[in-house]
């Protein structure tokens, strides 16, 4: 019996503590984005009840977010990982995506298929995005280079939220393939082992 | 602010109950194990922001028509209950490591140089506007009433209650005013007549209005909106 690991242990350590990490961040950003809401909208809960508490969650959790980020990414160019998310091509992404949508698509432990491919370099791009807006926002004067690069302070903040929706977007087809799929969620728990 | 305070410390541990089933204190004396790591966190947050803190770093400056009109009224009271200040007998008095602390009236204070910006203001809600302030350098100030620059905190108390503090070095960078004048004329009531600090480095609550005293210390005088829980540094 092989004793490869489908998820080795840092690469389930840094995802659970990052799902720790998504929880305080979203939570207690629209705890902060309703206090002055940029569009017509409010979140019908944050974390924290008030926005002096969200601000001091969203600013404790930061620490995680990013030294856990860091490392994860670390890591993965260590470990050689992150060679199981590329090369990304758009024909296979087009037939995965099909395949997975009418339900046909094969899951093989351990290897990423096309679309996850695609959604796990996507949303670590937008974890990038989120955290590099978020300090641009915390800090305009101080990083004025990159609050430079958002287009300034006014419009870092939209990059911020549509970063961060990019993010719950995938949390939400993130969850609800393990729905359909229930046996990929033990491996991330024990690392399982490759047949 | 009995009450704020023990509605604060209710609502962190509201907070802090979500994610980590926490229990509930609701004795400010006693924050729970959630508020006291928050507190904690902040702290660090007020050393890494004096160690980012760059004094020759400026706040952005802006062309006139950029300016936000009308200009945005924001208190923690509504707009009417703003305080009235006597300018004909206001005397800005000055306490702590100083050592001239005769009072200052608003014409001794005009007499000095003044300096003009047109610079954003940052909300701790998210918002901002920008206008343009004129008035005292603070640094210029504090060295003039030979004030100890090598304490560490200049507070600030308010004809409104209102009070608030800041570190020495972003009292000292150059764009830190103790304002006369909004949009070219005196500073009214809401806006903080009639002198309120004007600090591009900092956000918004970090710029009391109406001040009636400004001292010196090393003692850490923390501030309304830090005592509840805003962050104390909130440098921008």
């Amino acid at each position: 019996m092989s004793r490869r690991v489908i998820h080795p242990w840092p690469l389930r350590l840094t995802h659970w503590l990052n799902a720790v990490a998504m929880v305080i961040m979203i939570g207690s950003g629209w705890q902060i984005y309703n206090a002055s809401p940029l569009f017509g909208f409010t979140f019908p809960f944050g974390l924290g009840q008030w926005l002096g508490a969200g601000i001091a969650w969203h600013l404790a959790g930061m620490w995680l977010l990013v030294l856990n980020g860091l490392i994860y990414v670390v890591w993965s160019l260590v470990s050689g990982h992150y060679k199981k998310l590329f090369p990304i091509r758009p024909r296979e992404v087009w037939g995965d995506l099909r395949s997975a949508l009418s339900l046909h698509l094969k899951h093989d432990k351990g290897v990423y298929n096309a679309v996850q491919k695609l959604l796990y370099a996507g949303v670590l791009l937008a974890g990038v995005v989120a955290v590099l807006s978020g300090l641009s926002i915390w800090k305009p004067v101080q990083l004025w280079f990159l609050c430079d690069l958002f287009g300034g302070y006014f419009i870092a903040r939209y990059v911020h939220f549509f970063a961060m929706m990019g993010i719950c977007l995938f949390i939400l087809i993130h969850l609800l393939l393990v729905a359909l799929v229930p046996k990929v969620l033990p491996p991330m728990i024990t690392g399982g082992r490759l047949p | 602010m009995i009450e704020r305070r023990s509605l604060l410390l209710r609502a962190m541990a509201l907070g802090a109950a979500a994610p980590l089933g926490g229990c509930n204190y609701e004795d400010p004396a006693h924050p729970d194990l959630a508020d006291k790591f928050l507190h904690a966190m902040s702290a660090w947050n007020d050393r890494v922001q004096a160690a980012l803190f760059d004094p020759h770093t400026l706040a952005p400056t802006f062309r006139p028509d950029q300016i936000t009109r009308p200009p945005r009224f924001n208190a923690f009271y509504p707009i009417d209950q703003a305080p009235v200040v006597d300018e004909a007998t206001y005397k800005l008095e000055l306490g702590g490591q100083i050592q001239d602390k005769t009072p200052w009236s608003l014409q001794q204070l005009r007499a000095l140089p003044q300096e003009s910006q047109i610079t954003r203001f940052v909300c701790v809600e998210g918002w901002r506007v920008i206008g343009q302030w004129s008035g005292v350098p603070l640094g210029r100030f504090l060295r003039q009433v030979g004030a100890d620059t090598t304490c560490k905190y200049v507070s600030m108390k308010c004809a409104d209650g209102y009070y608030s503090s800041i570190d020495m070095a972003s009292a000292l960078q150059p764009q830190t005013i103790l304002a006369l004048d909004f949009l070219g004329a005196p500073l009214t009531a809401p806006f903080g007549a009639p002198v309120r600090l004007r600090i591009p480095t900092k956000l918004g609550f970090k710029n009391p209005k109406s001040i009636i005293q400004i001292a010196v210390t090393n003692v850490y005088p923390g501030g309304y909106w830090e005592d509840q829980g805003y962050n104390w540094f909130s440098g921008s």
